[in-house]
């Protein structure tokens, strides 16, 4: 490989890995989120607690599920519980930690959309819906966001608020009375996104090495803000990469022997 | 008190035009051999509920058969969209789809409500979404012991729930282990059930516990083997994550669809022809 030795995709699955603390209790959405939360009990965080919506708890998949409701996941859990009981009793009764979500579009505050494009009544679009992103953002101690950087999905304003980050900002939230702390860090393949303390602003705190701040600006519906000291992300390192690309080598074969 | 009896059979007896239907399972034991016996017998105007609507429904409500549609996740998972959900949606086709849009908390939740016989269930959700302001289902209410605002939600009361499960017994005592979903919530909100299993045993052997649901809570028992296909029945088959993917290409045009639904499921008696006809063969548990 040429250039800086990673892709894009692999800096964006390592640097939001590198968000999750070992021991902590982590509520898994599809796609993105579930690569790096992998990543991460592969690396550092050995003791990371996987919950998934369909029931598993504590799983620890050898390779990444296609669905969220895999065998994988339920051979390799600690226990598996009905759906209802994952929603009410270990997310309602406040034993998630960080809620660990993907995006098809998010707004400056961190407000997420996946209902539709367009209109809702007659859409141009209809994405596939909330399905547990409402409450994991609400009632998780923290919510962590993942996904692509463009100008399709980092937008100027929602068609649908799906899923509450901070509303209009400030105190929105707070006022709004959700338990949780709300998002904590957006990554991107370019960059990792903070609110500001005050505004709940996403401001630019972190960008990936090799990515100018051009890139962002372009790849962002609004007006992006950066942060008065902003850092060069840590490029992977080879335990990084070498365990994120054993995962996804070991994923292909599992769904490569169907594909 | 279950009846041991085939799945057409029990489909014709149980399920009416305009019925209200939960076909449950999340990812794992989804009943899509009974949503093809519902196709065949050409039911209409009905009323489905699934959080995952998944394949299953795109093929009901690409046929025609259905109405209303209350769901909280609507995608083909790790491939893409469901073409036919999205084409009723976006373009009408066959006909308009009433949406009746929750979260999945809110729909577990809702089924919860209706096995334990209440109107409506309560929860932490959905304060600053812009879901409740579409349709009537999603309301507030005041705690009266500590004041605070709570979603309320119409709780879900299906005319029939179906699920698959791995086993039962003679008596129809019902096995079913791995990933639960909300099969046995939707069984018990409903008045009348279906359960489309891989085997009929002498004997479950396994602890109390293991049974989800003793004979006399379940209406029909349908051995039915493979009838969760392309999803998984964990102990006999995987999940055909290739069918999943062939889906996106059969689906997304409307005549491919119809003539692939023609050929393979209306134009087959049952599962087992449907299987062969369309070359489908269980993915063994255990790679090569």
């Amino acid at each position: 490989m040429s250039g800086p030795g990673f892709t894009a995709a692999e800096m964006m699955a390592v640097a939001a890995s590198r968000l999750l603390p070992d021991g902590a209790v982590c509520f898994v959405g599809i796609g993105l989120p579930g690569t790096a939360a992998n990543l991460a009990r592969r690396t550092h965080a050995p003791d990371l607690v996987l919950i998934y919506e369909s029931g598993p708890i504590g799983a620890k998949p050898e390779v990444l599920p296609l669905s969220i409701g895999d065998g994988e996941l339920s051979l390799t859990a600690d226990t598996v519980v009905p759906t209802p009981e994952i929603f009410r009793y270990w997310l309602q009764g406040g034993r998630i930690d960080i809620g660990f979500l993907g995006a098809a579009q998010i707004d400056r505050f961190a407000n997420i959309n996946t209902t539709v494009i367009g209109d809702y009544r007659k859409p141009k679009v209809r994405l596939p819906g909330a399905g547990g992103a409402p409450e994991i953002a609400a009632m998780a101690g923290r919510t962590l966001i993942v996904l692509r950087h463009s100008r399709r999905s980092f937008v100027e304003k929602l068609d649908f608020v799906t899923t509450v980050g901070f509303l209009d900002g400030g105190d929105a939230r707070r006022r709004l009375g959700l338990p949780g702390a709300g998002p904590t860090h957006v990554v991107t393949d370019l960059c990792v996104m903070e609110p500001d303390p005050e505004t709940k602003e996403l401001r630019v705190t972190g960008i990936h090495p090799g990515v100018e701040r051009g890139r962002i600006v372009e790849a962002t519906g609004w007006p992006v803000r950066f942060a008065e000291e902003v850092t060069t992300t840590t490029p992977p390192d080879r335990r990084e990469l070498e365990a994120l690309r054993e995962l996804q080598r070991r994923t292909a074969l599992a769904h490569g022997e169907d594909a | 008190m279950a009846e041991i009896t085939g799945l057409a059979e029990a489909v014709s007896a149980l399920v009416r035009d305009g019925a209200t239907l939960a076909l449950e399972g999340f990812t794992h034991l989804i009943p899509h051999a009974a949503g093809h016996e519902i196709i065949r017998q050409g039911r209409r105007d009905l009323t489905l509920v699934r959080m995952t609507p998944d394949l299953v429904y795109d093929q009901l409500i690409g046929m025609g058969c259905v109405r209303r549609l209350v769901f909280s996740w609507g995608g083909n998972p790790g491939v893409g969209s469901l073409h036919r959900f999205r084409d009723a949606v976006e373009r009408d086709w066959p006909h308009p789809l009433e949406l009746e849009e929750r979260s999945h908390a809110d729909l577990a939740n809702a089924y919860v409500a209706g096995a334990s016989g209440l109107p409506f269930a309560v929860l932490r959700g959905y304060r600053g979404s812009d879901l409740p302001k579409y349709g009537d289902h999603i309301r507030f209410l005041t705690c009266p012991f500590t004041g605070e605002e709570l979603a309320a939600v119409r709780s879900i009361r299906p005319d029939v729930a179906i699920v698959h499960a791995q086993k039962a017994d003679r008596r129809g005592n019902v096995l079913l282990w791995g990933i639960l979903g909300a099969q046995k919530e939707a069984v018990l909100a409903a008045r009348h059930s279906i359960v489309t299993v891989e085997e009929v045993v002498e004997d479950l052997e396994a602890w109390p516990n293991a049974c989800l649901l003793p004979h006399w809570a379940v209406t029909a028992v349908c051995p039915v083997p493979g009838g969760a296909h392309p999803s998984y029945a964990q102990g006999y088959y995987r999940r055909d994550n290739r069918f999943y993917r062939a889906w996106d290409a059969i689906s997304r045009d409307r005549e491919t669809f119809r003539a692939w639904l023609e050929r393979h499921v209306l134009g087959t008696g049952d599962f087992g022809a449907y299987m062969r006809s369309a070359g489908i063969t269980l993915p063994p548990e255990k790679g090569p």
